[in-house]
């Protein structure tokens, strides 16, 4: 079949990574995580820097790893890559950087560099073609290794947080750069990220990632609709409570977290035991004094951060368990809210989505 | 504030013991340069066996600098890079003729490739062969004092390079070959030269081993050092006269290097 098909143990020193995941030809995969779930250790992987201890790495019906047969050697795979750290050639030329993968395969010089400064006018640093990598800026250096990684036609296209370390006012033009050249690469593309607005924007499913297993794999859509860890609820912007659900009586149920209690509707399939409880931003209500309304949910704490994103606002309140609440910047200035202030926090329990862990 | 920060004064002890040893090293040099018979000089380096000495010195460490890079790489690229049993008793061995005397250098060499020696004999009997008192020997002893040195440069030069560079071009197609001519070597530039410059100046200066490996045979191992301490004895003037011209390449040698030893 084509496109790429994953199934490995990858082992780096004493971490161990256990993945399994399939992308199509013209599919933008994004894998997610946070630092140290083993992102890196997967791309080492698929670029052959590291050899699997078992599995199996397939791409467009080639075995890259397998169990039987010897890996393929990283100067052997179809594959471009951007490194996180870029790994620019530092003794080279930008145009040189980008011929060079095509000089390895044995392109003769002039025709290396003609198709080197093609990609390179295309990513919009045609004029920083005889620049050294020291003396390129963050977004220079990030397209002049977007063109190192497309120039040899590669199979599969793979990023390794390929914005992570630009400035935001670069990023967001980088993003739009990187988002049309996804959509013109004709084979698999495949790219690491910890950030939840490139994964979505830019990946049409993502591969969620947590402590060197995969976790949940979906659209965003799916993921939103039903995060399957605390993570994936945090990426997708959703309070998440993973806990033990205790019967209170009368389809009232208690969600005992490591961090404080909720009271939850009883799923009429209740059976106890690890569930996770999650609950939109939006559906927290703030005020000042303590609430007299119907909400079983009543929490105290400080507001630790305050993100301004259009006219809403993300609060983080220290309650017990911690929340995440969204406001109107109306309501934000009424309240009179700011960091360190003390702030009441109420919710129904019916408003916690409950999902068996 | 309590404190303010005072100036750093040296203590006297400090500048005196600074001085003397300033003295030590900057006398020699004075005096011979004042020792030097300027009227002689371009005769006296225009001597025929003067002239031998000097072209022989630059052959013998010229060769011997080539000769570590060359046996230097791989070895320095092991000690880097692989890691294997044994590898610090082969760093503890290479360090070694560093800090041997020079004659039991000379010695150790007759031992192994000398006529009765454990591989002279050998070669010999089977080809004829013999090294001793050949210019062979003088580059043979010349590399045996100047190769710890451009291995230990070479393996400090390996070990600054990122690794994930090397594995980047590895990712971008390139066979090991191409990474070792188009990366690796590239990135190690000016540790290689400053490995042959330094293995180049140890070579030239080396007397111990030579004299008693090579001899001291003009035109063939007698190189400027052997050809100062000859002269010694039978005409200062011109062992002071070819002492400066050593003085003179050393000083090339610092220039050379003036990117690692000067700001």
């Amino acid at each position: 079949m084509s496109g790429l098909v994953v199934d490995v143990v990858v082992r780096r020193g004493d971490f161990e990574v256990a993945a399994a995941f399939e992308a199509d030809v013209g599919e933008t995969l994004a894998l997610v995580g946070p630092n140290g779930s083993g992102k890196s250790t997967l791309v080492a992987a698929l670029a052959g820097l590291v050899a699997p201890v078992h599995g199996r790495i397939e791409l467009d019906g080639c075995a890259l790893d397998a169990d039987d047969v010897p890996s393929v050697p990283p100067e052997r795979r179809p594959i471009g890559v951007v490194f996180q750290d870029l790994l620019l050639f530092p003794h080279l030329s930008a145009l040189e950087n980008v011929a060079f993968p095509l000089r390895a395969r044995g392109v003769d010089r002039s025709t290396a560099r003609r198709r080197a400064q093609e990609l390179l006018e295309r990513l919009g640093v045609g004029p920083r073609a005889g620049a050294r990598p020291s003396e390129l800026s963050g977004g220079e250096a990030q397209r002049v290794s977007l063109a190192r990684a497309l120039v040899a036609r590669p199979a599969l296209l793979l990023l390794d947080e390929p914005l992570s370390s630009l400035d935001v006012g670069v990023r967001a033009r980088m993003r739009e750069l990187l988002s049309e050249e996804l959509a013109r690469f004709p084979g698999v593309r495949v790219f690491v990220t910890h950030d939840p607005v490139e994964a979505t924007s830019l990946a049409d499913r993502l591969v969620l990632l947590e402590a060197g297993r995969v976790t949940q794999i979906g659209t965003p859509e799916e993921i939103r609709a039903m995060p399957r860890s605390r993570y994936a609820a945090d990426l997708v912007g959703l309070n998440a409570f993973r806990g033990r659900l205790e019967s209170a009586g009368e389809g009232v149920g208690r969600l005992v977290t490591d961090e404080g209690e909720l009271t939850v509707a009883l799923p009429p399939t209740y059976e106890g035991g690890e569930v996770i409880g999650l609950l939109r931003p939006v559906d927290v209500t703030l005020s000042l004094e303590p609430p007299a309304g119907s909400a079983r949910n009543v929490l105290r704490g400080r507001v630790t951060s305050i993100a301004v994103d259009g006219e809403r606002a993300r609060l983080r309140i220290a309650s017990a368990p911690p929340l995440v609440a969204e406001v109107t910047l109306g309501s934000l200035e009424r309240l009179g809210l700011c960091e360190g202030a003390a702030v009441w926090a109420s919710f129904k329990a019916l408003e916690v989505q409950v999902l068996v862990d | 504030m309590g404190s303010s920060l005072r100036r750093c004064r040296t203590p006297l002890g400090f500048g005196l013991l600074a001085a003397a040893g300033i003295l030590v090293i900057g006398l020699p040099i004075v005096g011979l340069v004042a020792r030097t018979p300027w009227g002689r000089f371009v005769p006296i380096l225009a001597d025929g066996t003067a002239r031998e000495a000097l072209r022989l010195s630059l052959v013998v460490a010229t060769s011997a600098g080539v000769l570590s890079l060359v046996a230097g790489f791989p070895l320095a690229w092991v000690l880097a890079r692989a890691s294997w049993p044994g590898a610090s008793l082969v760093r503890a061995l290479v360090v070694l003729p560093l800090v041997m005397p020079p004659v039991v250098a000379g010695v150790g060499l007759l031992a192994a490739f000398g006529r009765r020696g454990v591989v002279g004999s050998w070669l010999y009997e089977a080809f004829g062969v013999q090294l001793t008192f050949t210019t062979g020997a003088a580059v043979l002893a010349a590399w045996f004092v100047s190769f710890p040195l451009a291995v230990l440069a070479l393996e400090a030069g390996l070990r600054g390079i990122d690794e994930r560079l090397e594995g980047a071009a590895a990712a971008m197609g390139a066979s090991r070959g191409y990474v070792l001519r188009r990366v690796t070597v590239p990135l190690l530039r000016s540790q290689i030269a400053a490995a042959f410059v330094l293995a180049w100046a140890r070579a030239l200066g080396e007397f111990g081993a030579t004299i008693t490996f090579a001899g001291n045979l003009q035109g063939r191992t007698q190189t400027l050092p052997l050809a100062v301490f000859e002269r010694l004895q039978t005409d200062q003037d011109a062992a002071v006269a070819l002492s400066l011209v050593l003085i003179g390449l050393a000083l090339g040698v610092i220039l050379a290097l003036r990117g690692r030893f000067l700001r």
